[in-house]
């Protein structure tokens, strides 16, 4: 008898309970879409009133090389360049450590390398960009300044403190990638006599590689997208750089640099919020890249 | 379930607790107005306090938000019925705000004329709260303490590249900007310069005043610009034309890189806004905090501008 009246409330409070979560988390998710497509709907109607209401021609806009909105120039070209070259340069520099970094952990001193190097490594992702860049002004500028021509700020300085802050990004990913290596594939290399490094070399790394950039390419958009710590070292001048040691501008620097200055609804607040959108679209294509490198790297 | 359950649990906890702050605000807001009403009507015969009550928000220019803070702290103190907030964001930020109706009081370094169109502007009515005076810095080594108008406009235009020519040491100059949109670069281009410059190649530009003074502080050959109240012994302040930038300089009208603070309302001012408008020019406010701050209050301008920067009266 005792049994037969528990059942049904126990069956009750299970269905209630699941039908909280099932509720809690749908309209979480619902919350999230509404917040996620109203950004995108904000950013892009702000960055295409520039061309369609303020009549800025795209074409100046992308491939235009003087900026001075006062003037009405408004070409960006130097911005896009600063942007592309401080991130790709960053992630030139910021790969071959942070692959090396993880095959230490995962190949060649898993026990203590992984214990000791990766919450270090992940501490580096820790540290407020704006602690970069005064470290970037304080200790890399004079540095640069002194060893190479020029006055220190530029793309050099701009890549080297975005370099380091990706590097956690592009670590855990390929250590990631790495540990979840079939044991198989290795163990065959190994019966076929192949030494450590030619196993890493010829079969690990090529296996791999999908996964890795997978994480390379996260980097590149989180330096792409990373405003504060650059404009403090990179200079800011609107020109294309000639020279790494040259002081030159990423998109998200001038946006930081002007956008508290100009009045929303100019032309010069909307050309800034064009920006924003280009950011945007890159962000788009970098998820896009990645998705595509995720579909390859399944074994 | 075992794992889940903890998980919805702090999810909803945390969840009604942000409810819980949002609806604690809400009532510690009404609770303390009413607490405040009361005690304004218990202690109305013993002190001076007011019963003006409500809230202030301005936001706007970060170089006078620290004054505004201060003087807002101040007023609360007179008035606790009021509570003065204050925010950043830059001088188009308060306009903005102010002319969209969201804040009160928009701070600006600029007239409001040289940033919104004819019609937002002449919505707007400006109250003056203070002056600030700029000077262009250089690093300590470069030489030079004096330089004339067409020195600095060939300087910041490119045509002198290197401090000897200024009767300087052999260096080059490392130039130190604003960004275009700056209202310190606008005031500095229109009155020390008399002219608009472009950005030139290898130039560097910083919006935050510590950071210029930082990189002019420390870079070699470096000419950039600040405010009086950012002017250390970092630093090598430059006179105009021979002219010290010094406080009485600038209220005589012999120096004539400044430009006003403003506070900017929508309208005339409502009952509480325009208390605290007239307590900030007040000679309490005036010649205390403004010249703390490192500003020059505006009682002491001997001359006066107008938004076009001719000089009246």
């Amino acid at each position: 008898m005792k049994a037969n009246n528990e059942a049904p409330v126990l069956f009750r409070r299970h269905k209630a309970e699941e039908w909280i979560g099932r509720i809690y988390t749908t309209v979480c998710v619902l919350f999230l879409i509404v917040i996620i497509f109203s950004i995108v709907y904000f950013v892009a109607t702000k960055g295409v009133a520039t061309f369609a209401v303020d009549g800025v021609s795209m074409s100046e806009f992308l491939f235009g090389n003087s900026w001075g909105p006062d003037d009405n120039k408004f070409g960006a070209l130097p911005f896009i360049a600063g942007s592309f070259i401080t991130s790709l340069l960053a992630a030139l520099i910021a790969s071959p450590l942070s692959i090396c970094a993880s095959l230490f952990m995962t190949e060649i001193v898993p026990s203590w390398g992984k214990k000791l190097l990766l919450p270090v490594i992940e501490l580096l992702a820790g540290i407020p960009s704006v602690v970069y860049g005064f470290i970037g002004l304080t200790v890399l500028v004079p540095f640069l300044r002194d060893t190479f021509p020029g006055q220190g700020y530029g793309v050099a300085a701009g890549s080297i403190v975005l370099s380091i802050m990706i590097l956690p990004t592009i670590t855990s990913v390929a250590t990631d990638a790495l540990g979840s290596l079939p044991r198989n594939l290795k163990e065959a290399s190994y019966g076929l006599g192949a030494t450590r490094w030619q196993t890493i070399s010829g079969v690990v790394l090529p296996t791999v590689l999908p996964a890795v950039l997978t994480g390379v390419v996260l980097g590149m958009a989180r330096a792409f997208g990373e405003a504060l710590a650059v404009q403090m070292v990179i200079g800011n001048a609107p020109y294309v750089p000639t020279s790494l040691f040259e002081s030159a501008s990423t998109l998200t620097s001038v946006i930081t640099l002007n956008m508290s200055n100009t009045v929303m609804g100019t032309v010069q607040n909307n050309v800034l919020w064009s920006m924003a959108l280009l950011l945007l679209f890159m962000t788009f294509i970098f998820i896009f890249v990645v998705r595509l490198l995720e579909r390859r790297a399944k074994i | 379930m075992k794992l889940k359950k903890p998980f919805l649990l702090i999810l909803t906890l945390a969840l009604s607790i942000s409810l819980a702050a949002c609806g604690n605000n809400k009532n510690s807001n009404a609770g303390g107005s009413t607490n405040t009403e009361k005690e304004n009507t218990g202690s109305k015969n013993t002190t001076q306090t007011s019963d003006l009550s409500g809230s202030i928000l301005a936001s706007g220019s970060t170089a006078l938000q620290p004054l505004v803070d201060q003087v807002g702290k101040k007023f609360n103190e007179k008035n606790p019925g009021v509570s003065v907030q204050v925010q950043g964001g830059g001088s188009g930020t308060g306009l903005t705000q102010v002319s969209g109706g969201q804040v009160q009081i928009g701070n600006s370094d600029v007239f409001a004329e040289e940033k919104l169109d004819a019609s937002a502007a002449a919505e707007l009515k400006d109250h003056q709260v203070a002056v600030v005076a700029m000077a262009a810095v250089t690093n300590k080594d470069t030489g030079v303490t004096n330089l004339t108008k067409q020195q600095l406009v060939d300087i910041f235009t490119g045509k002198i590249t290197n401090w000897k020519d200024v009767q300087g040491k052999d260096q080059p100059i490392v130039i130190v900007n604003r960004p275009s949109s700056s209202g310190t670069r606008a005031t500095f281009e229109k009155f020390a310069l008399g002219q608009k410059t472009e950005d030139i190649k290898g130039s560097i530009q910083e919006d935050s005043s510590g950071t210029v003074a930082k990189i002019v502080a420390e870079t070699p050959g470096a000419i950039g610009y600040l405010a009086l109240s950012y002017i250390d012994d970092t630093v090598q302040s430059i006179s105009y034309d021979g002219v010290e930038a010094t406080v009485d300089n600038v209220a005589s009208g012999k120096y004539p890189v400044w430009a006003y603070e403003h506070m900017y309302t929508k309208g005339e001012p409502d009952e509480t806004t325009k208390a605290f408008l007239d307590y900030f020019l007040s000679p309490e406010v005036q010649d205390s905090d403004v010249v703390d701050l490192g500003y020059i209050p505006v009682s002491k301008m001997q001359v006066k501008r107008d938004a076009e920067g001719k000089i009246v009266q």
